[in-house]
């Protein structure tokens, strides 16, 4: 198969850039998107121009660490996965292909495709964790959870942090990302003592970070390789509120 | 220069080693703690866990990835789950059950007092991670759900669905974060280990390269832990993440850390076949599915171009059942990867290239039906069909092995401790516990064992004689090794070639993959031995590396692990054909037993090979040290899974 490729081309955070076209020859139905990319950086290399930037590490969409838009589209065409999953017969022959990094005012782009999500970790140190010092916990059977409770915990906790939820989102927004983890814990017992504290720190430290407000168009739901669910967010709002109650009373 | 190899096993009976141990570690006070700085390297489940908790006692860490987050470090891959001897299942499991196999398991390549500490500890690597919030699988009851795993008889392997890893690695990277939010530990992402820096004989430093800067720091503290995973990348195609490499650990035996079994390299039995040149890694279909999955190939050969809906039954070989019949579809993952490759060689491989063998759920899902298969496996009946296009609820999946995890590593002793001395190695980059084979489910065991139970305890015996001694970075020995790595990046930068880091990388891989993979013999190792330095040559000379190195150049990152991979290359071809003997994954095509087992030679070789970095600078034959290794208490026995 034959492609045409305009790649956003971007040396540092500092400069601006822009979109530069490419050609794919002689791709296999069977390549994968990044090992498409692989080969045009090779041609580009024995042309000796520098290879195009793009970030991958596990390619088998688990990691979270690919984040391109492809067609506008957050993680291209085949949802749900990550961008690494998605294989060139999802493309037709001689189709012209845009590849974008992801667009959100919190993740600068560090060059060309590869942009920098730390935000994301801060929203999670702000509190995403439970405390359980190693030596202190109690025996793992002590606290039955019913299925059903694990199971949806198991669907909010399988993020993978890649934030196309917020690249997704016309505001920016990285509420699917937020809610998420808070659900996760919230859902379990073990995660009771905090679930007050952890849901304003997160959402507080969402804010900071400079992601925009949720107004439910959903579109990080389409895009989550994870499958992560909308209905997150209605629990997050929850637990928002819920916690905002709570600490104002005992104040 | 290092004497005879002590393991500093600890005396007294097995069951009783760890807790003595700990009972007369020599400990760090509370209000001292804060004055050591602790470095690790990795933040994998071994190295995120030994960070989370050393800042939780109250050292400073600073903790380094290559990834952008600590969270994504390859541990998050992890598919099908994690031992402990908890018995929930009142199966017949014990601490015992669990030591024992794993010793077998490894086919009497590792040390019994430091399995017994991991069967011991693995019950509380459970209770933690359910205090963190791991969702592990649950019954109706709301009690822990376990399955049988990879060669084991008795259920005792706890799972989050498929992402068992990404659970795990998450309940360890939310207590780093909140380590990193308290100020404890301080985390480097992006920051490449490139140097280890020993002064006056002791690992005090490394130097790194910021990946996005290009600036190169030195950072120095009174212990050093490597925790960088394992090296199946050496092969190009592994089911590895693309930056797994060797660098961290093979820069330290260059510094005079012994490099303990370097061929121990384990094939896994179910991953998705190779389909063509472009192909940058291999995907792992979790093991898990042999326990419902049959593995067959076509009697005869003229049946593998034949759709396998259109095969009857007793035109199949179902050669797993036919050869083991006691453990079957569930042998080890030697036994099953070497018997694949034994039908495919003969020709009986299936899809292309003939490098393939199905394992169809036709009678689960008749016997289960395809509801409850979609439970157990969904995802990665979903992965299948993404890289594949093929359905596996309709039509028999392919499977063929890869190359999947490296048991060799850095040699350490009962404390997890080099033999240089405060430099500490964990998870997947030591060599200690999983033998010459490692059994499904143990690996996550192990990193998390290392970093959440048992570090904390050996690292303190090291620091408490260290008090005021970390060096300052202006040291020399810093000066010097700073200056080494930045020549060595210039040179890789002033190669100026044609050829791709790929093409030179996939070169090296295939040699070892046909060399030094499954089955390995002296004619063939001596091929590869002659032929390394070629490839290396060639590297030197003809690569190109664009860019320069005060940028983000991933060009350049990769040179250099793939420049590294080069020279390790050469001391696991010389590791295998050193062990003149076959041993679980090792396979010596001289030595198998009539039915085409491996044969051990216990006299010769039941011990570890440590091998010593020579020469200046040039490479030059490493020199050999040996720990014997002593079986009291499980006797050395032929595995046999017949
Ligand atoms: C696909 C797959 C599935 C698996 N499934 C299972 C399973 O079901 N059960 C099981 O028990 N085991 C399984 N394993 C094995 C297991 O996942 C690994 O052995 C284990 O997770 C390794 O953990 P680790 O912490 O040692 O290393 P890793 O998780 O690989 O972490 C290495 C860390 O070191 C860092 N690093 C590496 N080099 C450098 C450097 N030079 N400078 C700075 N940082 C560096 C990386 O950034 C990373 O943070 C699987 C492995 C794979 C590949
Ligand atoms: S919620 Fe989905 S899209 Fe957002 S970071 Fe997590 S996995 Fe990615
Ligand atoms: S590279 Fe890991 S999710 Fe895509």
């Amino acid at each position: 198969m034959n492609f045409r490729l305009k790649i956003w081309r971007q040396p540092n955070a500092k400069s601006s850039g822009k979109l530069v076209d490419y050609e794919a020859k002689d791709i296999s139905p069977n390549t994968s998107f990044l090992e498409m990319l692989d080969i045009v950086n090779e041609d580009l290399l024995a042309r000796g121009e520098e290879p195009i930037a793009f970030d991958s590490d596990c390619r088998e969409g688990i990691c979270g660490t690919c984040a391109l838009t492809i067609n506008g589209e957050a993680h291209g065409p085949d949802h749900p996965g990550a961008v690494c999953e998605v294989y060139m017969r999802k493309f037709r022959d001689g189709e012209t292909i845009i590849v974008e990094p992801f667009r959100v005012r919190s993740f600068p782009v560090v060059k060309d495709l590869v942009v920098d999500r730390s935000a994301l970790d801060r929203i999670v140190q702000a509190g995403g964790f439970i405390s359980a010092r190693a030596g202190s916990a109690p025996e793992a059977n002590s606290i039955p959870i019913p299925k059903p409770d694990v199971d949806l915990a198991m669907e909010a906790a399988a993020c993978i942090g890649c934030g196309a939820c917020a690249a997704a989102c016309p505001n920016a927004s990285a509420m699917l990302f937020t809610a998420a983890k808070v659900s996760h814990l919230a859902l379990l017992p073990q995660g009771n003592p905090e679930r007050t504290s952890r849901v304003l720190k997160m959402v507080h430290a969402m804010d900071a970070e400079g992601f925009g407000n949720c107004t439910n168009t959903y579109e990080c739901e389409a895009v989550c390789p994870a499958e992560i669910s909308a209905s997150f967010i209605a629990k997050l709002n929850r637990e928002y509120a819920r916690a905002s109650l709570r600490a104002s009373v005992r104040e | 220069m290092i004497g005879t190899l002590d393991p500093k096993i600890p005396s007294g009976a097995l069951a009783g080693k760890w807790n003595s141990h700990k009972d007369h570690a020599r400990l760090v006070s509370p209000n001292n703690r804060r004055k050591f700085e602790i470095i690790i390297v990795g933040s994998g489940l071994a190295g995120g866990s030994a960070a989370a908790t050393l800042g939780e006692l109250g050292y400073r860490a600073k903790c380094f990835c290559y990834q952008d987050s600590p969270r994504r470090a390859h541990s998050i891959a992890a598919q099908g789950g994690i031992n402990a001897a908890k018995n929930y299942q009142n199966d017949g499991d014990s601490v015992y059950r669990l030591f024992s196999d794993t010793i077998k398991g490894g086919d009497f390549r590792s040390r019994e007092a430091n399995v017994y500490r991991l069967a011991e500890v693995s019950a509380n690597i459970i209770d933690q991670c359910v205090a963190q919030g791991v969702p592990f699988a649950r019954e109706y009851g709301g009690l822990l759900a376990n399955r049988s795993f990879g060669g084991a008889q008795v259920s005792r392997t706890f799972y989050a669905r498929g992402q068992t890893g990404q659970q795990l690695l998450l309940g360890c990277y939310q207590a780093l974060c909140r380590q990193i939010a308290a100020g404890t530990v301080q985390m480097f992402p992006q920051t490449e280990m490139l140097d280890l820096v020993v002064v006056d004989g002791h690992a005090k430093g490394i130097i790194t390269r910021n990946l996005v800067s290009g600036k190169i720091d030195k950072y120095a503290a009174d212990a050093v832990v490597l925790a960088t995973g394992g090296y199946g990348n050496v092969f190009y195609l592994s089911t590895n993440a693309r930056g797994c490499n060797v660098t961290a650990t093979y820069r330290a035996y260059k510094k005079g850390a012994l490099f303990a079994n370097p061929c121990f390299t384990q094939i896994h039995p179910t991953c998705i076949p190779h389909s063509g040149e472009y192909q940058s890694k291999l995907t792992l279909m979790s093991e898990s599915l042999r326990n419902d999955g049959r593995v067959w190939v076509p009697k005869r050969k003229e049946d593998c171009g034949k759709s396998p809906n259109q095969i009857p039954d007793n035109e199949r070989d179902y050669y797993l059942e036919r050869k083991y019949p006691s453990y079957g579809n569930l042998s080890p993952r030697d036994i099953s990867s070497r018997a694949a490759k034994e039908v495919c060689d003969e020709g009986r491989g299936v899809g292309p290239g003939g490098r393939g063998v199905y394992l169809d759920f036709a009678d689960a899902i008749k016997r289960l039906g395809e509801q409850t298969i979609r439970e157990r496996y969904g995802n990665l009946f979903e992965i299948y069909e993404k890289i594949t296009g093929d359905n596996a609820y309709k039509v028999p999946m392919r499977i063929y092995p890869a190359v999947h995890y490296t048991m060799g590593g850095l040699w350490v002793d009962y404390n997890l401790m080099s033999n240089v001395p405060g430099l500490h190695v964990i998870g997947e980059a030591n060599f200690a516990d999983h033998g010459a084979n490692r059994l499904g489910a143990s690996a996550l065991m192990q990193g998390l064992a290392d970093g959440y139970f048992i570090l904390p305890y050996t690292l303190p015996n090291y620091l408490a004689s260290q008090m005021g001694k970390r060096p300052s970075i202006d040291h020399s020995q810093f000066k010097k090794a700073e200056s080494d790595i930045r020549a060595k990046i210039d040179n890789l930068l002033k190669i100026n070639g044609k050829l791709s880091l790929d093409s030179i990388h996939r070169e090296l891989g295939g040699l070892l993959w046909e060399k030094c993979g499954m089955s390995r013999n002296a004619t063939g190792l001596r091929e590869a031995l002659a032929k390394i330095p070629e490839v290396r040559e060639n590297f030197w000379h003809n690569v190109r590396v664009p860019g320069d190195g005060e940028d983000f150049n991933q060009a350049l990152e990769r040179a250099g692990r793939v420049a590294d991979f080069l020279e390790f290359a050469e001391l696991m071809c010389t590791d295998a054909l050193a062990r003149n003997e076959s041993c679980g994954a090792h396979f010596r095509q001289e030595h198998q037993t009539p039915e085409g087992e491996a044969l051990r030679d216990d006299e010769n070789f039941a011990t570890v090979f440590a091998w010593e970095f020579q020469g200046n600078g040039q490479i030059a034959p490493p020199k050999l040290h040996r720990e014997p290794l002593h079986f009291e208490t499980v006797h050395l026995t032929q595995r046999s899974y017949k």
